[in-house]
């Protein structure tokens, strides 16, 4: 996309710490590293690309408002605007209130994804690492993840039992998670 | 993490917002007092966000950088004219930094929030007492009403359901399950504050026991907390003049009980 990308994490913080100085070429900047994954991931909860664009300016101009939401000591930037982005499109396709204030958001240090091309590598990986998995256990997590489905709601959708659905994906993010890790 | 490896479904099922209703506020209440599961959860949120990526693609169209920046450069423009923006600002839009869905806590300081409340507790009593005691001259309960009027004035933000309640912690913690006692032995008056108490099953409430120097606890109310996690025991019946070792909560049904079931959720002794 540009010419020389710079480097990961510093300069997300970098570009963070530019946003609580209201600097507006940082908020460019942001975006221009992370507009792909945060309208990638509405697009595929909403299915519709207006919303999905909506949901995007929401998203930046959330960060905008309160850049310290984000805390950089856990978990890289890219992975938390997925998650917030996949919570608000998933509050918008369900019609219900925000559940978690973005603060609460917090994740555990996460697969950089400033690079296009680690994106790109990581993306092809996780893709792979879906399709090995068992049908049911990888349908149950994406009805979980990408509909915003509860679990009484998978069980009930596709017969089994709770207890089933719930073990299916918590198993179903343990692949994922040994995969990435290492 | 092997001792709470009943959690570990739950945990995922919430971290994906996947988990509902009663099931949920359970979790959240295990989570306020287990740092070793909100750990796992980040962690979980993490390899969720994994899933994110498996999205990756699709490019948004040319036209929505720019909307971005401008709306980014209008509210910049915005904040810099703090008269005008109040007005300009959208009904619904939050405010940078707005404040976060939490119940807050407290204005004074403890101590002297303590001073104010037992005495005002105490006053609440006595005019009682005052109203129903003939012998009093119109100008003492005129007085009274008086003095019984500015202390429930101060007392008010402290115990009306609507008051703004805050906890303050040290940054990146979350607030803790708290309870505070205030006893005044020599009027058997007490109030008692509690705040981030886990929501209960239906039908069960938290009961306040004080612990005495030397015999059984003694019973001192019994109550529910509210949606943000707060509540309050004001002026139980109390034998008189009982010296308080200790303060303790249980949960008990929610006609409560004579004695104490285990286990002993919180306790504590003077400061």
């Amino acid at each position: 996309m540009l010419s020389s990308e710079p480097q990961g994490i510093s300069t997300d913080v970098a570009l963070v710490t530019g946003l609580k100085s209201g600097d507006q070429g940082a908020m460019a900047g942001l975006y221009d590293r992370y507009s792909s994954v945060v309208y990638a991931v509405a697009l595929r909860v909403l299915g519709d690309a207006g919303a999905a664009e909506d949901v995007l300016q929401e998203v930046f101009l959330q960060l905008w408002r309160r850049p310290s939401a984000f805390d950089a000591a856990r978990g890289s930037l890219g992975s938390w605007l997925a998650v917030i982005t996949r919570n608000r499109a998933i509050d918008s396709l369900r019609k219900r209130r925000p559940e978690t204030d973005i603060e609460d958001v917090v994740l555990s240090v996460s697969p950089d994804l400033a690079k296009d091309a680690e994106r790109s590598r990581t993306a092809e990986k996780v893709r792979g690492v879906l399709g090995g998995m068992a049908p049911a256990q990888r349908s149950a997590l994406e009805m979980a993840y990408w509909e915003g489905m509860s679990h009484t709601e998978i069980a009930a959708k596709t017969g089994e039992p709770l207890g089933t659905v719930k073990t299916r994906i918590r198993a179903g993010l343990m692949v994922l998670r040994k995969a990435f890790q290492g | 993490m092997n001792e709470h490896e009943q959690y570990a479904e739950d945990l995922a099922l919430y971290a994906l917002d996947a988990l509902t209703g009663d099931d949920r506020a359970r979790i959240a209440g295990h989570l306020a007092t287990c740092a070793a599961c909100r750990l796992e959860v980040e962690q979980l949120r993490g390899d969720a966000a994994l899933l994110a990526l498996s999205a990756a693609g699709a490019r948004p169209p040319q036209r929505a950088r720019q909307r971005l920046l401008d709306a980014v450069a209008r509210e910049a423009s915005a904040a810099a004219t703090p008269a005008l923006s109040q007005s300009t600002r959208k009904r619904g839009t939050p405010s940078r930094d707005s404040s976060p869905r939490r119940s807050w806590w407290g204005v004074l300081g403890w101590a002297a929030a303590a001073a104010v409340l037992v005495f005002a507790a105490s006053l609440w009593k006595e005019n009682a007492g005052l109203k129903n005691s003939l012998a009093s001259a119109s100008s003492r309960e005129a007085e009274s009403r008086r003095q019984f009027e500015e202390l429930r004035k101060i007392a008010a933000p402290i115990l009306e359901p609507e008051a703004q309640r805050v906890t303050l912690v040290a940054s990146k913690t979350p607030p803790q399950p708290q309870g505070k006692a205030f006893y005044l032995r020599n009027r058997s008056s007490l109030v008692f504050l509690a705040n981030n108490m886990p929501p209960l099953p239906p039908r069960k409430a938290y009961e306040l026991w004080l612990i005495p120097t030397s015999g059984a606890p003694i019973a001192a109310g019994v109550f529910k907390p509210d949606a943000h996690g707060s509540g309050s025991v004001v002026n139980p019946p109390l034998p008189a003049g009982v010296e308080a070792k200790a303060f303790a909560i249980t949960v008990e049904s929610e006609a409560g009980s004579a004695t104490p079931t285990m286990p002993i959720l919180m306790m504590g002794s003077g400061e």
